[in-house]
């Protein structure tokens, strides 16, 4: 993104010798003055609320608070040794990874496909990308409660339709073998319609010279996807995964209404894992450590996105 | 051949019509359909049966849901949108020393997930003696990077004649904000508004560990509470108390879609 900075540039032109006065200082420091007056409350917020928690989660891990008692024992390192020796915990991570990882796959396959669909000629495209992003702004829990009800092995939808061609469905939520993978079915299908429109709008972007010339060459269409394409999709499709991956990183209303990490601990990713150790275990040391795991592993994933995409998007 | 072709992606259109309706048309008609015939499996209701809808709304306190979600939702996009519009302005139009780094600080915020400030937060607004008040489900929430960026974007292309001759005519900042750039970003602030209405709406973590009592609880935590307290069995009545939620969300969606999409998408683009 450009910083630019137009009141900087105003204020140049004016800067001729011979005004600058006493009053243009006053001015100057009024000026200066009301930006922070301006964005005190937003700094406060953001202070308070978004900076301070790393901050405390840190302070917090190296402690085995109950988040009750008046006495807070310090323990070091002790949370961050017992979480990396519990294999417990490393499965939760590997759970976070393979639940996160197959919903980015999938929906920037599937998304992608769904805009280049969306992106042709054809009557009643804008009737089905509105009805496509539609599930995406709809609450969590309430959508959540609507698939629970459609895998329910008695009489959900999904076993009837499973049944009408033949097959016989699991009991998905409340088998610890499936419920991952309902879990990813759910996301998948409230965040293909977002991932979908953010293409189409990409997509609207592209050079159509380029394609002509490469169509003179006798490239198909599957090499113009390849070649062309794609390519130059690229920081979209940045911003789909990096988007995608800290919002499955953070699934939780979902979670909460269908399987509450269960079963077993079958659906427990990373998020349910820190609100579980804070709000059942009133164990504040290992929801710390464990956000503030969380948030490493995301600064990490992003940075190291950034980095990959600044290389790839260069030909552009 | 090309009719072929045509014919195959009318179907792909279909197709994905068909996948993102399906659970919503489903959650609509089994809240229509009478608890018996929900075991007989059929794909359109007989009737319209209300029954459902009166069970719902008996399960819950769903009046003081209403309640509390309406006012959260009201007063958490509201001072959001305040507090966006004053820092936009300021990174947008006023002069600072080191305002670059200041605002990279600012949209460094957008990078803390919300699962991590969760029990820090909890026990911040437990210090401030707001658990389970209005302002402890609220004021954590309205601190704003993400509208304040798109504000922000937006002040910029304004014309800068426009508020430098406010300025010479020697109107006060308020002044210019209010009467000037305000009017003429319009689109943009009912954008960041109505993504901040339907996100606050839906808000769920937040206002569940940051309320104790059913008197406090929003709409989409009453559900969780349903479940908790009955169990989902009676899915009729289960399914009539989930589009007590999503009813109002629809509405706006489809009055408001292009501002909704724009805005959720405009990451992407403006980025």
């Amino acid at each position: 993104m450009t910083v630019t900075d137009r009141s900087s540039a105003a204020t140049a032109e004016a800067d001729t010798p011979g005004v600058r006065s006493a009053s243009r200082t006053r001015r100057k420091r009024r000026e200066y003055l009301l930006f922070l007056l301006f964005i005190a409350p937003n700094a406060v917020l953001l202070a308070v609320f978004a900076y301070w928690p790393i901050v405390f989660n840190g302070i917090l891990s190296l402690t085995s608070w109950d988040m009750v008692s008046p006495h807070i024992p310090f323990v070091g390192l002790a949370n961050y040794q017992d979480m990396f020796s519990d294999t417990d915990f490393w499965w939760v991570i590997l759970r976070t990874v393979l639940f996160s990882g197959a919903v980015v796959i999938g929906c920037v396959v599937a998304g992608l496909a769904v805009a280049i669909l969306l992106n042709q000629k054809l009557r009643g495209r804008n009737v089905v990308r509105t009805v496509a992003f539609a599930p995406h702004i709809l609450s969590g829990v309430a959508m959540g409660t609507v698939w629970l009800f459609i895998f329910d092995p008695q009489i959900g939808l999904m076993k009837m339709v499973l049944g009408k061609i033949g097959a016989d469905g699991p009991a998905w939520m409340t088998d610890s073998n499936w419920a991952l993978a309902g879990l990813i079915i759910v996301y998948l299908w409230k965040t293909i319609g977002f991932v979908a429109v953010v293409y189409v709008a990409g997509l609207q972007g592209m050079p159509n010279d380029l394609y002509e010339a490469a169509k003179l060459d006798g490239a198909g269409p599957w090499t113009l996807f390849r070649k062309i394409t794609f390519p130059l999709l690229s920081p979209v499709t940045f911003f789909v995964v990096v988007v995608t991956i800290v919002a499955t990183f953070q699934a939780f209303d979902v979670i909460a209404i269908m399987t509450d990490g269960g079963p077993g601990d079958a659906t427990t990713t990373i998020s349910w894992y820190i609100y579980k150790e804070a709000f059942q275990a009133l164990d504040a040391g290992h929801a710390g450590a464990g956000a503030l795991v969380m948030f490493v592993i995301l600064i990490a994933i992003t940075a190291a996105q950034a980095r990959f995409m600044e290389r790839k998007v260069h030909y552009r | 051949m090309k009719t072929v072709g045509t014919g195959l992606k009318y179907l792909g259109l279909i197709v994905v019509l068909v996948l993102a309706a399906v659970p919503i048309y489903w959650l609509l008609s089994t809240s229509v359909t009478s608890p018996e015939k929900i075991f007989q499996f059929q794909w359109f209701p007989d009737g319209l049966n209300w029954q459902n809808y009166i069970d719902g709304w008996k399960s819950a306190p769903f009046g003081a849901m209403y309640k509390n979600s309406i006012i959260v939702t009201l007063a958490g996009a509201l001072i959001q949108i305040c507090v966006a519009i004053l820092s936009s302005y300021a990174f947008a139009f006023l002069d600072f020393p080191g305002k670059r780094i200041v605002f990279l600080i600012f949209l460094g915020a957008m990078m803390v997930p919300g699962t991590v400030v969760l029990m820090p937060n909890f026990l911040t607004i437990a210090a401030l003696g707001w658990v389970n008040t209005y302002a402890g489900i609220v004021i954590p929430g309205v601190g704003s990077v993400f509208a304040m960026f798109l504000l922000r974007q937006h002040m910029l292309t304004l014309s800068s004649e426009v508020t430098d001759a406010a300025k010479v005519d020697g109107a006060n900042h308020l002044r210019i904000l209010w009467h000037v750039v305000l009017p003429m970003s319009r689109p943009m602030v009912v954008t960041v508004i109505v993504v901040a209405l339907v996100e606050k709406w839906n808000d769920f973590v937040w206002p569940l560990v940051s309320t104790s009592t059913d008197s406090m609880r929003t709409l989409p935590v009453g559900l969780l509470m349903i479940k908790d307290a009955q169990g989902f069995t009676n899915w009729g009545a289960v399914m009539a108390s989930s589009v007590f939620i999503v009813v109002p969300v629809l509405i706006v969606f489809f009055i408001a879609q292009r501002q909704i999409i724009a805005g959720l998408t405009a990451g992407a683009t403006k980025g």
